[in-house]
């Protein structure tokens, strides 16, 4: 029943109201898997700044140019010297800490920023669940996490593919040794998110989030240290189990083996624990999520 | 169609406070006032009908549809105007209001449409693409009324959507309101704290305190009976009462004020014949302006 446009006549007791008819809308409503999508775009976008002041960008953008500097100059070195420097997955390692404060600046631009100014109401007074809200969000930052590792790791390859020497033979080989880089960075990306939004979903200060993201990755740091040096070889090896990152690492070394460390164990030794790892960063990532979706049941209602 | 319906719907925090006590209230579409003090449960109500809390007991239904049970499809027709400040101030209204298009179900173009034509029908123009954070009060709550508007809603609730105004904001955002309930054919209910803002602009009139229904009725129902016209005489107020009283005005004595019901036109003329015919100074005749706490005092009057 489409309203015919009411063009009243009669002057409205204010100046700044004009009378240009009402329409009423007629067209598509799209449904809660259009709106979550919706959503979650315009969550990776606000990650990289996009749709946001020139400020908002400079950070992201710094550290999304440093990492694609590093794949640049991994890959120009290696068409020198036609040899890896750093396989796919230990350039994600070597990464980790720009990526922690990547997460530490996103994860309180995407929920704090709400929580502070208050928006939540307008969000939850739509037909969008509460529980959407927050997994969009979770989503995206995984996403932008995933890409700003992921990217440079593409870089690295395509250098790789364009100076091999074996023809498509050995871009088929670059190829198989991208993609176990790719799901270890998906890794990083998931354990980081998950973490760093559930801190930052606590408060509405986004100094208070960045600090507390931070700290949540770092404190934890000395506790794999004073295990990892226990006269108990069993508490050696389930050391990095205390601390996010160790865990990604300890997952890494089971999973890919020689892709991550060539060789060279190095100080991070698992032993025979690497399921362990992997249902610890499992249980991590859930408890994470299950958690975040816990506050935003509560919160702003 | 009943556009608001609720049947001894209780809401209790706690099992203490007592925000919702057995409220009944059903409602035609059109523009309806709730009227309340602070704290008499008027938010709570708006977060019932939202779906946004349960209620610990009782019925209710909006345009139809139970909130308890199926609230989006109560909110994807229903726009929401919070009483607080709920405005990110580094963005736009414009891209803000697209945004919140799109959080509504609206694909991206119409978002965008409907946005800036719900900002136009607010009164925002070229201020619109300016971040929120430099707006004035009145420009901020235009927006958040705009936002529950961007999806063309069938029903708007605003919560105090004149807090925080001058005289000329409040009569502005009440013209607004008006014009989207007679004009746009979209039902509002409207919150407020003062019965002679929302009076002015209503049909239906809910007056409620400590959570329990005072009164819900047509606002000339409502109006004819609560108008009171206060009369003060320098001295002969006895003989003035009995006067009036023989004249079938029923009179109630308010310390130096007579109270006499407004029936029409011709109460005027009948007390300034009786004051003149007594030829008593008159001090004051004057309508009673009346707040919420006067309809308790009317009640009781009548009680009387």
């Amino acid at each position: 029943m489409p309203e015919p446009s009411t063009t009243a006549t009669r002057p409205t007791p204010t100046g700044v109201i004009h009378d240009i008819g009402y329409q009423r809308y007629e067209g598509a409503r799209l449904r809660r898997r259009h709106v979550f999508g919706a959503l979650y775009l315009h969550g990776v976008r606000t990650t990289f700044g996009f749709g946001r002041s020139a400020k908002a960008k400079i950070f992201p953008w710094l550290v999304v140019g440093i990492v694609t500097l590093v794949a640049v100059a991994l890959a120009a070195v290696r068409s020198q010297i036609g040899e890896p420097v750093a396989t796919y997955a230990q350039f994600a390692d070597s990464m980790s800490w720009l990526v922690l404060f990547f997460v530490a600046v996103a994860a309180p631009e995407l929920v704090s920023r709400d929580l502070r100014s208050g928006v939540l109401p307008l969000y939850f007074s739509r037909p969008l669940p509460r529980s959407d809200y927050a997994l969009a969000k979770l989503l995206a930052l995984v996403t932008a996490l995933w890409l700003l590792l992921g990217g440079p790791q593409l870089v690295m390859f395509l250098g790789a593919a364009f100076t091999t020497k074996e023809g498509m033979r050995g871009v088929w080989n670059e190829l198989l040794d991208l993609l176990p880089g790719l799901l270890y960075a998906g890794l990083w990306a998931v354990v980081f998110a998950s973490v760093g939004l559930l801190v930052a979903s606590l408060t509405g200060k986004r100094a208070f989030a960045a600090g507390g993201v931070v700290a949540v990755f770092l404190m934890t740091t000395p506790i794999v240290g004073v295990l990892s040096i226990l006269p108990s070889h069993t508490a050696n090896e389930l050391a990095g189990i205390a601390s996010p990152s160790t865990l990604v690492q300890g997952v890494g070394i089971w999973s890919l083996g020689d892709l991550l460390v060539e060789g060279d164990p190095g100080e991070m030794m698992i032993g025979g624990f690497g399921p362990v790892y992997a249902l610890a960063a499992v249980l991590l990532v859930a408890g994470a999520t299950a958690l975040l979706l816990a506050r935003y049941r509560k919160v702003a209602s | 169609m009943t556009l608001i319906a609720t049947q001894s719907l209780t809401k209790t925090y706690g099992g203490r406070v007592t925000a919702l006590a057995d409220l009944t209230v059903a409602v035609e579409p059109g523009i309806i006032g709730l009227v309340g003090a602070n704290g008499a449960g008027k938010s709570t109500l708006i977060k019932i009908l939202l779906g946004l809390i349960t209620p610990t007991s009782g019925q209710v239904s909006v345009l139809g549809i139970d909130p308890t049970a199926d609230p989006a499809a109560v909110r994807a027709r229903v726009g929401y105007m919070p009483e607080h400040d709920c405005l990110p101030p580094d963005l736009s209204a414009a891209e803000l209001v697209t945004h919140l298009g799109r959080m509504s179900g609206l694909p991206r173009t119409a978002a965008r449409e409907r946005a800036s034509e719900a900002l136009r029908h607010v009164g925002l123009y070229e201020e619109r693409y300016r971040p929120v954070g430099g707006y004035s009060t009145g420009m901020k709550q235009r927006v958040k009324l705009a936002q529950a508007l961007v999806h063309d809603p069938d029903l708007l609730l605003l919560d105090e959507p004149t807090n925080g105004l001058d005289p000329a904001g409040r009569d502005a955002m009440l013209a607004l309101v008006h014009r989207i309930g007679t004009e746009f054919g979209i039902s509002v209910l409207v919150c407020s704290h003062l019965l002679g803002e929302v009076e002015r602009i209503c049909d239906t009139l809910i007056a409620i305190d400590g959570g329990r229904l005072l009164r819900a009725d047509h606002i000339s129902a409502m109006t004819s009976a609560t108008d009171v016209l206060a009369v003060e005489v320098s001295e002969g107020t006895e003989e003035l009462a009995a006067r009036l009283a023989a004249l079938d005005l029923p009179v109630a004595r308010d310390g130096r004020l007579l109270l006499v019901p407004l029936a029409d036109d011709s109460t005027y003329d009948l007390i300034l014949g009786a004051v003149a015919e007594l030829n008593l100074p008159l001090h004051r005749l004057d309508q009673r302006r009346h707040r919420v706490a006067e309809l308790f005092a009317t009640r009781e009057l009548s009680h009387a």
